[in-house]
């Protein structure tokens, strides 16, 4: 029971955090229909930016909640700016070319965004200062970390301010309104190029918390981290209906327990050993308690993806989303 | 197709050009020769991709996963591992019949959505394929996990053996030139087999997809079908190329498979001109080269100025793609050498 209780409380955190990067590609697949391939870099950037902040603070004797405030108020702008320059450098060139060719830029862009924080972050990861005192809770048999606490509550606000920024204000209006079709939201005054690169640049920012936290909760930020974060959230994006933001938010938490709960028992499901049929022929290695495991927990990157499949072959449009299929 | 008297001529100076041209090299040095013979896998690699990418306008992120399959296949079956030493034209068609299966079976449940899902799919699947290389060492060693496989075989024809060098008259066949020949005769078959299908009824099904999936399939064209047929090809293409890689290196392991390989031959691809053969091959030269005179440049230029390395050419290789796939689609679109009909869509689809 305990365990069950432990990997959720996992699950709600990182799906917490790939429902908010998940919201980047959402928003920016609602209003053009790209895939913003280079937005898993945006958010490794984020946690980059914030990393050397924090780093370069921690020994500065001000309080740590200042200290991680500074990074992530440092990381935010410097991502909404990268989310800006992408969408006018790499994208709106192409916004009315054959739909191969922005794929094309964009897989380029992640690319170039991946080395160009290789060339100056270096190929070591950067590690989280010491500086938070990560106290635990226990509850139920399991237990809560408080930086989980934060990285859970920040997250449902975010998703909270999106969704009131999206559903209740003007602004809010006009996206919906480019998503819905971008020229007839222009025929009735709405700005669609503002539109876009102001969507582009919410996903940043929103991916600089995101980075920011995920990186805070596994205690280290890489240059390689944005590609597996970015085809998880993708992912989730897909999974809940990729265009919709409620979608997103579901799609996010849903995969991260999925995640979670799936590399704490899948070693125990493939274990030949507790399953009858296999006994004759195992007896040897299954003797005196030993196992025959099939798919350890090393798979753990292995779920999103079959995620993935699995929901483009029952449920295309996903969990709440329209249809998505071939359109011309 | 006849043939005027300059066009022999021409034709022929070239073929004996590519015949001459590993003992010229290997005068330099045979790792000249070994550079070549990558570079030629690398052009079989783009040409199998250039039919996803190029003739029928699918983009494929993960197109390495399918040349990994097909060296894996080889190492298994060619092998100290399981002690297994099959002929290399046994398993050459098994990797590519593997291959094809494992992309039918990607391609299945998402070609018959929009490319974006293929893209992403494939980018997937590609990091998946790496991770099974990496983990099935166990409970059952099938891949040597992150070791990977050591001593794989050569190719042997009768007495002929790729990795020991013979001396005929004052010729020296070093192993690396016996494979440059090999590999010079599977691309000539490949490129005749490329521009057959560009002409035969697929090809024209394929162009037509990319330029219009729905009036494709109003013409009556299994749009679905089609598609995982460019798939399947392009998979099975990338598998012969993998069988090679293994025989040529003598080494396979999950490090060699990662998504940066894809999105170099994706660049190949991109930068010489999707569904142009011609430029596809010009630009996978191009590109294959690039590592190397970037070694033999960037490097001393660095540590004369700087005394030590700043950037190392492998990061810089990396920018020189990601660059390349960006600026070619902003600025050149259909490519470097662009296929004629493709250079009229690329320019007609804007408004």
């Amino acid at each position: 029971m305990d365990i069950l209780l432990q990997q959720i409380i996992n699950g709600l955190t990182t799906g917490s955090v790939y429902a908010v990067v998940a919201l980047g590609y959402t928003m920016v697949y609602g209003v053009i229909q790209l895939i913003n391939f280079a937005h898993g870099e945006v958010v490794m950037i984020g946690a980059m930016v914030a990393f050397s902040i924090i780093t370069s603070l921690a020994g500065s004797g001000l309080p740590p909640l200042v200290i991680v405030l500074a990074g992530v108020l440092a990381a935010i702008p410097a991502c909404m700016t990268m989310g800006y320059l992408l969408e006018r450098v790499a994208y709106r060139p192409l916004r009315h070319a054959p739909r191969l060719a922005p794929l094309i830029t964009a897989i380029g862009m992640s690319i170039v965004l991946q080395h160009l924080a290789l060339l100056a972050w270096g190929r070591n990861p950067l590690a989280f200062p010491q500086i938070i005192d990560n106290r635990v809770f226990g509850i139920g048999g399991a237990a809560i970390s408080s930086v989980q606490i934060a990285i859970i509550l920040l997250s449902l606000t975010m998703m909270a301010g999106l969704s009131w920024f999206v559903y209740r204000t003007r602004f809010g209006i006009a996206i919906r309104a480019t998503a819905e079709n971008v020229h007839v939201a222009g025929l009735m005054g709405v700005n669609a190029d503002r539109v876009i690169a102001v969507t582009f640049i919410i996903g940043a920012g929103l991916g600089a918390v995101a980075g920011v936290m995920y990186g805070s909760y596994y205690g280290i930020a890489h240059y390689t981290m944005g590609f597996s974060l970015g085809l998880k959230a993708f992912s989730a994006a897909v999974l809940g209906g990729i265009g919709n933001i409620a979608g997103a938010m579901v799609g996010g938490i849903l995969l991260g327990l999925v995640e979670a709960l799936g590399t704490g028992y899948v070693g125990e499901f493939t274990d030949l050993c507790h399953w009858p049929i296999a006994h004759g022929w195992l007896s040897a290695q299954c003797a005196d308690g030993g196992n025959f495991v099939l798919f350890g927990s090393n798979y753990q990157d292995v779920f999103a993806f079959l995620m993935l499949i699995l929901v483009l072959v029952f449920r295309p449009s996903g969990l709440l989303g329209e249809r998505v299929s071939e359109r011309a | 197709m006849s043939m005027s008297a300059r066009d022999k001529f021409g034709l022929a100076l070239i073929a004996v050009a590519l015949i001459a041209l590993p003992f010229v090299l290997a005068s330099a040095g045979t790792a000249w020769v070994r550079i070549t013979n990558f570079a030629v896998l690398f052009v079989l690699l783009s040409l199998g991709l250039n039919i996803v990418v190029g003739f029928a306008g699918l983009l494929d992120l993960g197109y390495v996963a399918f040349f990994a399959v097909g060296a894996y296949v080889y190492a298994l079956l060619a092998s100290p591992h399981f002690g297994l030493h099959l002929p290399f034209w046994v398993i050459l068609p098994i990797g590519a019949t593997v291959a094809c299966v494992a992309g039918v079976i990607l391609g299945a449940p998402t070609l018959r959505l929009r490319g974006d899902y293929l893209a992403i799919v494939t980018l997937g699947f590609g990091e998946i394929v790496r991770i099974f290389m990496n983990n099935l060492s166990s409970p059952v060693n099938l891949t040597n996990g992150p070791k990977g496989i050591n001593r794989i075989d050569p190719f042997q024809i009768g007495p002929l053996n790729f990795s020991a060098s013979d001396t005929i008259g004052t010729l020296v066949f070093s192993g690396p030139i016996k494979y440059y020949y090999f590999l010079l005769l599977v691309l000539l078959a490949v490129i005749v087999i490329n521009r057959r299908l560009q002409d035969s009824r697929i090809g024209r099904a394929w162009v037509a997809i990319r330029e219009d999936e729905i009036a494709a399939r109003a013409s009556g064209i299994n749009t679905r079908n089609i598609k995982l047929l460019a798939f399947a090809m392009g998979a099975s293409f990338g598998g012969i190329a993998g069988g090679m890689f293994a025989a040529i290196q003598g080494f396979v392991s999950p490090e060699s498979f990662v998504l940066n390989e894809s999105i170099m031959v994706l660049a190949m691809v991109v930068l010489g001109g999707m569904g142009n053969i011609w430029g596809v091959i010009a630009g996978a030269m191009l590109l294959s080269f690039v590592p190397e005179l970037l070694r033999y440049t960037v490097e001393p230029v660095q540590r004369a100025l700087f005394g030590k390395l700043l950037v190392d050419p492998e990061v810089l290789r990396m920018l020189v793609f990601g660059a390349a796939l960006v600026l070619t689609m902003r600025f050149r679109p259909a490519g470097l050498w662009p296929e004629t009909r493709h250079r009229r869509e690329m320019s007609e689809n804007r408004a």
